[in-house]
């Protein structure tokens, strides 16, 4: 008999049970129990068959009604049982994330590296070419063609790493300065080159001196080029390699391979020390003698040159103590750095 | 050069309170470095004494020591120490009288050392100060007694300051002179060099003085018949002579306090007097004692072989390069450097003769560093000194010696002068603004070269500059601009930042270099630069080249296994042992002044500078390493000469023929990467078992190589004397469009495992993996013009293929042939696994490859798969006898 009572007990009944159940495979017994094919609903479904033509529709409606209320109700609590229990599934996975295996071992570049790169990127920057030269130089490219004749106290000063046999005239190249001549003789003016690289000097290693360290030289032959060019591509680039407050003075000086000649001094407000004027190169513009080495003409073209030092720059830029830090490949050292300046 | 204040002072006025810090910030503004302040290190209280009474006592020792009352201050007052007037002070020394005046260094002083003083028990009394000896005061070497102020010729009242009389007040500022900046080695130039500074009028000393000319004749004569570089070795020769110079005479203290600034110490009156004069005016000077001078001075280049005794008593043997001074007895100075021991200032000597002389500066250069005689002298003719100055300072030195030594000046000398006038200069107008930038007015341009002593000439608007005598390195217009900018201020030098023109960016090599470095840094390697240094042996060691394997299974010749031994691996054992005993000589550069004497030769290698700082990073506790270094190694070709026995000159450009002689002198110095790796590659961590580094770290570097290229390295089996004879890779590029086979590889290099006995002699452990790839070869391959295979996009079908074969066939050339016999439609081929044991064959491998195969228009069947990958055995079975495993 389909009644009232009867199906709403029987809705009530599945109702309970499917709000007890909180489990996926609770609720899979409740959904068997109480819409299943044996369910009380279902079984007052199968009475319809005996109910008589004129309340058929009422109770159609009536058993229908209570079971789309079961099986809303069972989907209802099957999203939320669905997603209490992904919920706990992924707590219980939960790990230390403080924990973490690394399979990669921490690399570094070397900062002298890493400087003479940046510094590279400023000159590229402003259509300058990067130049190279041997280590293992002429001494026509060291000195010669510099305009150090050879009996000129600026040579004796040098402290040169001479090869065997000496008559043969190599040296490791005491500066870049010789990547100018090749430059010049290679290539067609105007030039405008920057070639950083290894020089060597025979300074045992302390605290300042290296006997091996790095340079980073730049050339620039055009015609109609001044002092005022050179003190404006220093001022562009302590400024891009440093930050915008830096700040370039000339003082005159003597190089065999400029004329005039000035030293470079640089000043940042974060330097090492506070706020000063270190000594970073020298410079000047393009000995006439020098040009000539080259085969150039210095009535028409002019030009200018520096010289700066990588591993004395990272040393005031980046506040490091001692040379020893930077040449004894201890890997702490570069790890400061990692890949970046 | 170091410049006391107070000598400056007498030739520019320094304002009152001028420190040595104003006057190196003047001085560096005009381009003389600062390197130092020198100080006298003495402290007041340091009084005028006057001994009152004394009284000698015997000591127990033998020795009498003397308990002296001092007045120190004037009766009634104070002593400069707050104490009592007189002083009770005991003394050792006997050289002093009652009522002589001496110099009392009270309680609270303090003298060179530091000494401070202070009052002490001593023999029995309170000594309350000291009486002090010269040397004490840090005024020559003078001990024998105490200092009597009437030896110096002073007599001050009692309790007057004693430093400033004494000048020991004074301090001196320490410049860096360049090269090109002789005249700068004496007060002169210097207070010269300050005017232009300061603006402050610049008094010149040599003006300040009369040259009287020598009516009687002193022979002297200039021969000189091998002129060097074609410039005669003296241009000037002054002597002068004075005569009856009183040889007991002391040096003033205001001079023994200035040269002891300047860092000469005193030696004699006459001494002293030309090295204080050569201060001054930068002429370097020589006193002859004139009694033993034979005859008449010839000046003349040495003999071969020629013998003579210098001044430290040492006999030196002469080049024929040297010039002498000589009179009838032989040589008596090798000119500029030092003088000789037979003719030398004694303390008998009381005629003297004074030479004032200009020698020629690569003569001179030459002379002092032949013989290792670096002196004052040499310093300044090697930069050049002032030719008008020789005879000045020659009437100085007479003049100090007639007032200071009692000496008489004679009418003996002589005066040899064929010093050429400087040339003129022409200047055009508009040539110093246009080089230097910046809109000089023609009263800048030519108040500045007036200031530095030229004389100028207009000539149709432009200038005829006549450079000062003292300014040799004024050579051309831009010598003179510099100075123009120098004088006017660089800080007025405006920034005018130039445009070049349009540049084509990095080059290939140099894009390829810095991705390799920051590939590898980013896959856990880490950059160090090592010193290119090594010892021949390690280049020996490491620098060969790599021989190849002809297959991992070495074959032991018949009878000639050694039957004792007994083992399998005797065959390797042996072939290791011959590898590594072979005497092998690398070509090789050796440095001819070497800091480190272990190590005078170039690198050849990367490998054992790595090593030594992978040893140096574990003894620090560092002990998981992979260190990488880019750089250049020195390669010499067997039996090339390198370099050029002569060189062209500079300043111009060498003809076509030599500048290719010049180029071609230089050793090949490819680039280079090397890697050594140690201890783990991961560290055992949570959830994560360690991973040591082995052979297969090595190679993974050397791939990020290839990565960071694009090109492929190929590795093979090789073997290396310095490596594991089973775990070494031998690595090769592939050359496109090679004449032949052969020369279609080429190999770049090698990676694997050091031999053991080689890690140990490193102080490493017993596995250490080490790579080197010549990074010249593998660049050369990367053209970047690869052509774009283009992307399949229909579905891939993926097999697994297991092969067995003999364990000594390279898995790369099995997958090679599985490859190649597949054909078109395998696009990728993985070995996935190594398996040896139950079920295969010993001496036998199962190595596993997963393919995966794609057709370029249309899905492939099952069927078209199973028959490419057959095709693929078919081709492997027959070239290495692999059989599938089912």
């Amino acid at each position: 008999m389909i009644s009232n009572a009867a199906v709403n007990a029987a809705v009530d009944a599945a109702l309970a049970a499917i709000a007890e159940a909180v489990t996926t495979a609770a609720l899979k017994l409740v959904r068997s129990e109480h819409a299943g094919e044996s369910s009380p609903l279902s079984k007052l479904n199968a009475l319809m068959r005996s109910v008589p033509g004129n309340q058929k529709a009422a109770a159609g409606k009536l058993v229908g009604q209570a079971r789309g209320a079961v099986t809303k109700a069972l989907t209802a609590r099957e999203d939320e049982i669905g997603t209490a229990e992904a919920a706990a599934r992924l707590l219980a996975e939960t790990v230390d994330v403080t924990a973490a295996a690394s399979a990669w071992k921490a690399g570094a570049r070397h900062p002298t590296s890493l400087l003479m790169e940046r510094a590279a990127d400023v000159f590229v920057a402003m259509g300058w070419e990067v130049a190279e030269g041997p280590e293992l130089e002429s001494e026509w490219f060291n000195f010669d063609g510099l305009n150090f004749d050879e009996d000129h106290p600026a040579r004796a000063m040098q402290d040169t790493f001479f090869v065997e046999p000496t008559d043969a005239h190599l040296v490791l190249r005491t500066q870049t300065s010789p990547v100018q001549l090749r430059a010049l003789l290679s290539r067609e003016l105007p030039v405008y080159v920057v070639a950083p690289g290894r020089v060597f000097r025979t300074d045992e290693l302390d605290a300042t001196h290296t006997p091996v360290f790095h340079q980073i030289e730049g050339i620039a032959i055009d015609k109609g080029l001044t002092m005022a060019n050179l003190r404006g591509t220093l001022d562009h680039f302590v400024q891009a390699l440093f930050g915008p407050e830096a700040k370039v003075r000339l003082r005159p000086n003597y190089f065999p391979f400029t004329e005039p000649s000035a030293e470079l001094d640089v000043w940042h407000p974060t330097f090492k020390d506070g706020a000063r004027w270190i000594e970073w190169g020298g410079c000047g513009m393009v000995h006439a003698n020098v040009l000539r080495s080259a085969g150039i003409d210095p009535e028409v073209y002019s030009g200018f040159a520096f010289g700066v030092g990588v591993e004395r720059a990272v040393m005031f830029r980046n506040d490091v103590k001692d040379m020893h830090d930077m040449v004894e490949g201890d890997i702490r050292f570069s790890q400061q750095f990692g890949m970046n300046l | 050069m170091r410049v006391p204040l107070s000598w400056l002072g007498e030739y520019v006025d320094l304002a009152p309170g001028t420190t040595p810090e104003d006057v190196h910030a003047a001085l560096v503004s005009v381009g003389l470095e600062e390197e130092d302040i020198h100080r006298i290190a003495v402290s007041g209280p340091i009084v005028v004494g006057e001994v009152l009474e004394f009284v000698g006592e015997e000591q127990t020792n033998g020795k009498t020591i003397n308990w002296c009352q001092v007045r120190v201050a004037p009766d009634g007052e104070l002593a400069a120490d707050g104490g009592p007037a007189v002083h009770g002070i005991i003394c050792g020394a006997h050289n002093f009288a009652v009522g002589d005046k001496v110099v009392v260094t009270l309680p609270g002083a303090s003298l060179p050392g530091p000494f401070p003083i202070a009052a002490r028990k001593t023999y029995g009394h309170v000594s309350d100060g000291m009486i002090a000896s010269a040397r004490e005061l840090g005024l020559g070497d003078e001990h024998d007694g105490i200092l009597l102020l009437k030896n110096l010729g002073i007599d001050a009242p009692v309790g007057t300051d004693a430093i400033p009389l004494l000048g020991l007040d004074d301090s001196a500022v320490e410049i860096n002179v360049t090269p090109d900046r002789g005249y700068a080695f004496s007060i002169r130039g210097v207070a010269r060099e300050y005017s232009h500074a300061t603006g402050v009028a610049f008094r010149d000393p040599a003006l300040a003085l009369t040259v009287v000319a020598p009516v009687t004749r002193f022979p002297v004569t200039i021969d000189d018949q091998a002129p060097i570089r074609d410039r005669i070795g003296s241009t000037v020769f002054v002597t002068r002579v004075v005569r009856g110079v009183d040889p007991t005479r002391p040096t003033p203290a205001w001079m023994i306090a200035r040269l002891g600034l300047v860092g000469i110490r005193s030696i004699s009156l006459v001494v002293d007097v030309t090295n204080y004069v050569m201060f001054e005016l930068g002429q370097p000077l020589h006193g002859y004692d004139l009694d033993k001078l034979a005859g008449g001075i010839i000046v003349r280049r040495a003999t071969a072989g020629e013998k003579f005794t210098t001044l430290d008593a040492v006999s030196r043997t002469l080049n024929v390069e040297d010039l002498l001074i000589t009179d009838e007895s032989g040589p008596i100075g090798l000119a500029g450097v030092m003088g000789g021991a037979s003719t030398e200032i004694t303390s008998t000597t009381v005629n003297v003769l004074v030479e004032a002389a200009n020698f020629d500066p690569v003569s001179i250069a030459r002379s002092a560093r032949r013989h290792k005689l670096p002196s004052e002298a040499s310093k300044r003719f090697e930069r050049g000194v002032d030719p008008r100055v020789a005879a000045v300072a020659a009437a100085r030195v007479v003049q100090l010696l007639v007032d200071l030594a009692g000496g008489v000046a004679d009418d003996l000398g002589s005066v040899y002068d064929v010093a050429p006038a400087p040339e003129p200069i022409l200047l055009p107008t508009g040539f110093v603004s246009g080089l230097i930038g910046l809109a000089y007015t023609g009263d800048e341009v030519r108040d500045a070269l007036v200031q530095i002593g030229t004389s100028l000439v207009e000539a149709d608007g432009d200038l005829q500059v006549t450079p000062p005598s003292w300014r040799p390195d004024l050579t051309d217009k831009w010598t003179l601009a510099e100075e123009v900018a120098r004088i006017v201020g660089y800080d007025r030098i405006p920034s005018v930042l130039p445009v070049a023109p349009p540049g084509r960016g990095l080059t290939r090599t140099q894009t390829l270099r810095r991705t390799v470095a920051q590939t590898l840094a980013a896959t856990g390697h880490t950059e160090v630069l090592t010193y290119p240094f090594v010892s021949e042996a390690a280049n020996n060691l490491f620098g060969v080249a790599v021989a190849p394997a002809a297959a991992s299974v070495v074959t032991v010749p018949a009878g000639e296994a050694d039957a004792d031994a007994g083992v399998t691996d005797a065959g390797a054992a042996s072939a290791l042992a011959g590898s590594v005993s072979v005497p092998v000589s690398v070509p090789q550069m050796k440095v001819a002044n070497p800091l480190d004497g272990e190590a005078p030769f170039l690198r050849t290698t990367m490998l054992p500078g790595l090593l030594q700082i992978a040893h140096r990073n574990r003894s620090r506790g560092l002990v998981d390493l992979a260190i990488y270094e880019q750089g250049l190694v020195f390669r010499p070709e067997p039996g090339v000469t390198y370099g050029t026995p002569v060189l062209p000159a500079g300043g111009e450009r060498p003809s076509a023929e030599v500048e290719a002689v010049l180029f071609a002198g230089i050793v090949p110095q490819p680039l280079l990467v090397g890697f050594v790796l140690v201890g783990n590659d991961v560290r055992h961590q949570p959830n994560q078992p360690a991973v040591a580094a082995g052979w297969q770290s090595a190679l993974a570097a050397v791939q990020q190589v290839a990565l960071a290229t694009g090109v492929r390295i190929e590795v093979r089996q090789g073997l290396h004397p310095a490596m594991h004879p089973g775990r070494t890779a031998e690595l090769f590029v592939t050359v496109p469009g090679a004449a032949t086979a052969a020369a279609s590889t080429v190999s770049v290099g090698f990676a694997g495992e050091l031999l053991p006995t080689v890690a140990d002699d490193y102080d490493l452990p017993a596995v250490v993996a080490v790579a080197e790839i010549n990074l010249g070869l593998v660049f050369g391959q990367s053209d970047g013009d690869l052509t774009v295979t283009p992307i399949g996009t229909m579905p891939a079908a993926t097999q697994d293929l297991s092969l067995v074969v003999a364990a000594s066939v390279p898995a790369a050339a099995l997958r090679s042939a599985v490859a190649e016999g597949a054909g078109g439609l395998l696009e990728s081929i993985v070995l996935v696994d190594d398996y040896r044991g139950a079920g295969v064959e010993p001496g036998h491998k199962s190595l596993t490859f997963a393919l995966r195969f794609r057709g370029e228009e249309r899905t492939l069947t099952a069927a078209e798969a199973s028959a490419a990958r057959l095709a693929g055995v078919a081709l492997a079975a027959d070239r290495f006898g692999a059989t599938l495993r089912e």
